[in-house]
C-alpha cells in the first residue's frame, strides 16, 4: 500500500494508542461476501459539501484506466452532476445511475436497501466484469452509515470547514467507516482548524482504522485514497 | 382475521419493511408541484382518491395474487400481470410498479424463503408480489388487500410530511380518518378478487397517470415516483 | 325506456364496405350517413362504411337502458359517430341510466368511432359500459369526452367503464368514477377541479415494432400501452379546451385527413 505523508493509517501490530472508550470493531469484516465475477462495492459517505461528488471524481480519473469502474450516486442529481463526473471522471454515461432517496439519503444506503442494490444489479448487468462499484451517498448528518449488506467496504468523508471537532463528535461514519478521509486541508488556517487536533480525535475514535488527510486541490488524484482502494481490491479477490 | 396472524400482517405493512417503499411518494411529488397538495385538507382528498382508484385495484391484485397461491395455481401470476397491465395505462407507473415489486420480491426471499419468488420472474407487478407475501405469511386474501390499500395512502402521506413539511401528527391524523374507506375498499377488493382476474377493479386516476408522466421528465426528483 | 341497436359491416367482393345489418330501437337510432368533417386514417376511402347514431328523445334519463352491438367485419371499415352530444339527465326516483356498447372489430378490419361529448346534467346516475374485442391485425379510434355539468351546474354520477382486448388478451381496462358517488373523485389524484375529460384510443398494429413515445401535450399525456396501442388521457377546464387537445392529439397519432370534403356521389 502506498504511503502518503498525509496518511495516518497505523501498522496494528505497532499501534499503542490509548483507548479511552470500547471501539465498536467487531463488524468491519463486513457481512456482504465477494462473489466470484462481480465488482468490489466501496461505499462513499459524508456531510453535505465534504467532498464526495469530487472524491468520486477523483478516483474516477486515478483508477478509471485501471480497472472497470462504475457510479451509483445517492446525492440529488442534475445533468450538472453528471456533467462533473462524466467531464472529470472520463466516465460514460452507461456507468452511471442515480437512486432518488425520498429526502431520506441514510435510509436508501442504511435502512432500506433495495434501490440501492438493484442499480448495483444493473449495473452489474450492463457492465459484464465491472471490478469497482462506487455507491455515493446523498449528503447527510454525521449519523449516516452504510449497510453491511449494500457495500464491502465504506469511505466517510469529512472537511475541515465542518470544524476541527467533528472527529470527536464521533458518529458512525466516522468512528466504523473502513477508511475516514478529512478534505479540504489546504482550507485549515483559513477556518481555524487544527489539524493536529483532528488527527488525535480520529485515532481515539477510531483505533485501528486508517485516516487520510486529503487535499483535492493540491491532489487532484487523491493519490493516497486510490492506493486504499487499489489494496482493497488487491486484498479482496 | 386469526389472532396468530397478526403479527404477520403489522411486519407486511410496516413502512420500514426494506422494500423500497420510503423512496416513492405515489405521485404526491408531482401533485404537490402541481399545487394539487398544499396543506392537510387537500392531502386527504388526494389520498381519498388514491386509495378508491389505483389503491382499490392494488388491493384487489393483491388478494388475488394472495388466493391463487394459497391454491397453489401460480399460473394466474401471468394472466393477473397482463390484467394489471391495462390497468396502469401510464408507462411509469408500470414501470413504477415493477420496480417496487422486484425490490418487495428481493427482500421477501431473504424473509420468507418460498419457491414462489422465482415463479414470480424477474419484473413483477407490486401487488402481485404483495399478495404472493401475504400467502407466503400465512394471511388472508382480505389481509393482503388491506396491506395494499394501506400502502397506497400511507406512502404518499409521509412524503407529504418530508416534502411540505407538514404536521405529522395532523397527516397521521388523515389517516385514521381514512380507515372506515380503507377497510371498505379491501373488503371490496377481497369479493371481487374471488372472481374472474378480468373482472378485477380497474379504477382510473386520470391526474395520477399525468402526475407520474410528468415526473418522469424531471431533472431532479428527491422520490422516485 | 330500452333500446336495442345493432350494426355489422362485411368486407364485400368489391373491397368496399358494406353494411350488412343495420337494426335500430327507438330511441337508438342508427343512420347511414356521409362523411362529416375530418376523418383520421379513412378521408379519402369511399369505400369504408359511414353511420351515425341519433338519439331521437333527450336522454339517456335514469331508468334508461340501452344497448348497442357493433360488429366491423373482418378486412371491413367503419366509421363511427354521433349526431349530437348526449345529454345525461335525472330520473323521476334517482334510477341508473345504462349504456352498454359491445363492439367486435375483425381481423385486418377499422373502426374509427368518434362520438360527440356526453354532459352529465346535475343528479344524472349513469354507467357505460364499452367492450372492444379487436381481431389480429385490427386497427382503433375510440375517443370520448365527458363534461361534467352544463354550464355552471355540479354534475351527477358518472360511471365509464371501458374495455380493450386484444387478440384474446387484455389491452386496455378503465374505469372512471366522478361524481357525488365517487370517494375523492374531484381531489387531486383523480380529476381535481377540471369539468372536461377525455381520453383516445388509437391501436394499430404498425406499432408493434415501435411504439409511440409517451408526451406530455399540457394537461394531456400520450401513454403507450403495453401493447400496439396508445392512450390519450386529457384533462382541461372545459369542452372547447379538451376537443382541442384531443384532436392535436389525433392529428399527431393517427394523421388527420380529409379537412376536404371528398366529391360528392
Amino acid at each position: 500500500m502506498l504511503h502518503d505523508q498525509n496518511t495516518h493509517d497505523r501498522d496494528p501490530e505497532t499501534d499503542d494508542h490509548e483507548h479511552p472508550h470500547p471501539h465498536p470493531h467487531t463488524d468491519t469484516a463486513g457481512v456482504l461476501p465477494r462473489t466470484p465475477g462481480r465488482g468490489l462495492r466501496i461505499g462513499i459517505g459524508g456531510p453535505v459539501g465534504s467532498g464526495k461528488t469530487a472524491l468520486v471524481a477523483a478516483l474516477c480519473r486515478a483508477l478509471g484506466s485501471e480497472v472497470s469502474l462504475a457510479v451509483v450516486t445517492n446525492d440529488i442529481y442534475t445533468t450538472e452532476d453528471a456533467d462533473f463526473l462524466l467531464r472529470n471522471g472520463v466516465l460514460p454515461e452507461q456507468r452511471v445511475r442515480a437512486v432518488e432517496t425520498g429526502c431520506c439519503p441514510h435510509t436508501a444506503i442504511r435502512d432500506d436497501i433495495s434501490a440501492n442494490l438493484e442499480a448495483l444489479e444493473e449495473l452489474e448487468e450492463s457492465l459484464p466484469g465491472v471490478e469497482l462499484l462506487l455507491v455515493e451517498s446523498g449528503g447527510d448528518n454525521l449519523t449516516a452509515t452504510f449497510s453491511r449488506g449494500l457495500v464491502h467496504r465504506q469511505i466517510y468523508v469529512v472537511d475541515v470547514a465542518g470544524g476541527d471537532k467533528v472527529p470527536r463528535k464521533g458518529g458512525p461514519g466516522v468512528t466504523r467507516a473502513d477508511l475516514l478521509v478529512i478534505n479540504k486541508t489546504d482550507l485549515a488556517d483559513r477556518v481555524g482548524a487544527d489539524l493536529s487536533v483532528m488527527d488525535r480525535d480520529a485515532r481515539a475514535q477510531r483505533g485501528q482504522l486508517p485516516t487520510i488527510f486529503l487535499s483535492l486541490t493540491e491532489d487532484p488524484g487523491a493519490a493516497p485514497v486510490a492506493a486504499w482502494v487499489r489494496s482493497c481490491l488487491s486484498t479482496m479477490d | 382475521m386469526a389472532a396468530e396472524t397478526l403479527a404477520a400482517l403489522l411486519l407486511l405493512a410496516d413502512g420500514r419493511l426494506p422494500a423500497g417503499g420510503h423512496a416513492h411518494s405515489g405521485g404526491l411529488e408531482p401533485t404537490v408541484a402541481a399545487g394539487g397538495v398544499h396543506d392537510i385538507a387537500s392531502l386527504e382528498e388526494f389520498l381519498r382518491g388514491r386509495a378508491t382508484t389505483s389503491g382499490a385495484v392494488a388491493a384487489a391484485f393483491a388478494a388475488a395474487a394472495c388466493a391463487a397461491l394459497t391454491a397453489g395455481d401460480t399460473g394466474r401470476f401471468a394472466v393477473l400481470d397482463a390484467e394489471l397491465d391495462a390497468r396502469t395505462p401510464s408507462p411509469a407507473l408500470r414501470a413504477t410498479s415493477r420496480k417496487l415489486g422486484r425490490q418487495l420480491q428481493r427482500a421477501m426471499r431473504a424473509i420468507r424463503p418460498h419457491p414462489c419468488w422465482a415463479e414470480l420472474g424477474s419484473r413483477p407487478h407490486h401487488p402481485v408480489v404483495l399478495g404472493a407475501a401475504a400467502a407466503v405469511s400465512g394471511l388472508s386474501p382480505s389481509a393482503a388487500a388491506l396491506a395494499a390499500v394501506h400502502d397506497a395512502v400511507a406512502g404518499p402521506a409521509t412524503a407529504a410530511v418530508r416534502l411540505l413539511g407538514l404536521d405529522p401528527f395532523a397527516t397521521h391524523a388523515v389517516l385514521a380518518r381514512l380507515g372506515p374507506l380503507l377497510d371498505d375498499v379491501a373488503a371490496d377488493a377481497t369479493r371481487r378478487a374471488a372472481g374472474s382476474p378480468a373482472d378485477l377493479p380497474a379504477s382510473a386516476a386520470p391526474l395520477l397517470d399525468l402526475a407520474a408522466e410528468r415526473h418522469a421528465t424531471w431533472e431532479v426528483r428527491l422520490f422516485a415516483s | 325506456m330500452r333500446a336495442r341497436a345493432t350494426l355489422a359491416t362485411a368486407l364485400a367482393a368489391d373491397g368496399r364496405t358494406r353494411v350488412a345489418t343495420l337494426h335500430s330501437q327507438a330511441p337508438l337510432t342508427l343512420r347511414l350517413t356521409h362523411p362529416k368533417g375530418p376523418e383520421p386514417w379513412t378521408g379519402h376511402d369511399a369505400g369504408a362504411a359511414r353511420v351515425c347514431v341519433a338519439a331521437s328523445a333527450a336522454g339517456p334519463i335514469g331508468g334508461d337502458d340501452y344497448d348497442l352491438t357493433v360488429d366491423v367485419g373482418a378486412g371491413s371499415t367503419l366509421v363511427l359517430r354521433d349526431i349530437s352530444a348526449t345529454l345525461l339527465l335525472p330520473g323521476p326516483h334517482g334510477e341508473l341510466s345504462r349504456l352498454r356498447t359491445t363492439v367486435q372489430v375483425g381481423a385486418g378490419a377499422t373502426l374509427v368511432w368518434l362520438p360527440e361529448p356526453v354532459i352529465a346534467a346535475h343528479g344524472c346516475r349513469h354507467r357505460s359500459d364499452i367492450r372492444v374485442e379487436l381481431g389480429t391485425g385490427a386497427r382503433l379510434i375510440l375517443s370520448e369526452q365527458l363534461l361534467l355539468g352544463r354550464h355552471g351546474e355540479q354534475p351527477g354520477s358518472v360511471v365509464q367503464h371501458l374495455r380493450v382486448r386484444l387478440a384474446g388478451r387484455p389491452l386496455l381496462n378503465q374505469q372512471l368514477a366522478v361524481g357525488p358517488g365517487a370517494a375523492g373523485w374531484d381531489g387531486s389524484a383523480v380529476i381535481g377541479d377540471r369539468r372536461a375529460i377525455g381520453s383516445l384510443v388509437v391501436v394499430d398494429p404498425g406499432w408493434t415494432e415501435h411504439p409511440p413515445e409517451p408526451a406530455l401535450l399540457g394537461d394531456a399525456a400520450v401513454l403507450p400501452l403495453a401493447g400496439p396501442a396508445v392512450l390519450v388521457s386529457a384533462l382541461a377546464p372545459d369542452a372547447l379546451t379538451l376537443r382541442r387537445c384531443l384532436d392535436t392529439a389525433l392529428a399527431r397519432l393517427a394523421g388527420t385527413h380529409g379537412h376536404r370534403q371528398p366529391a360528392a356521389r
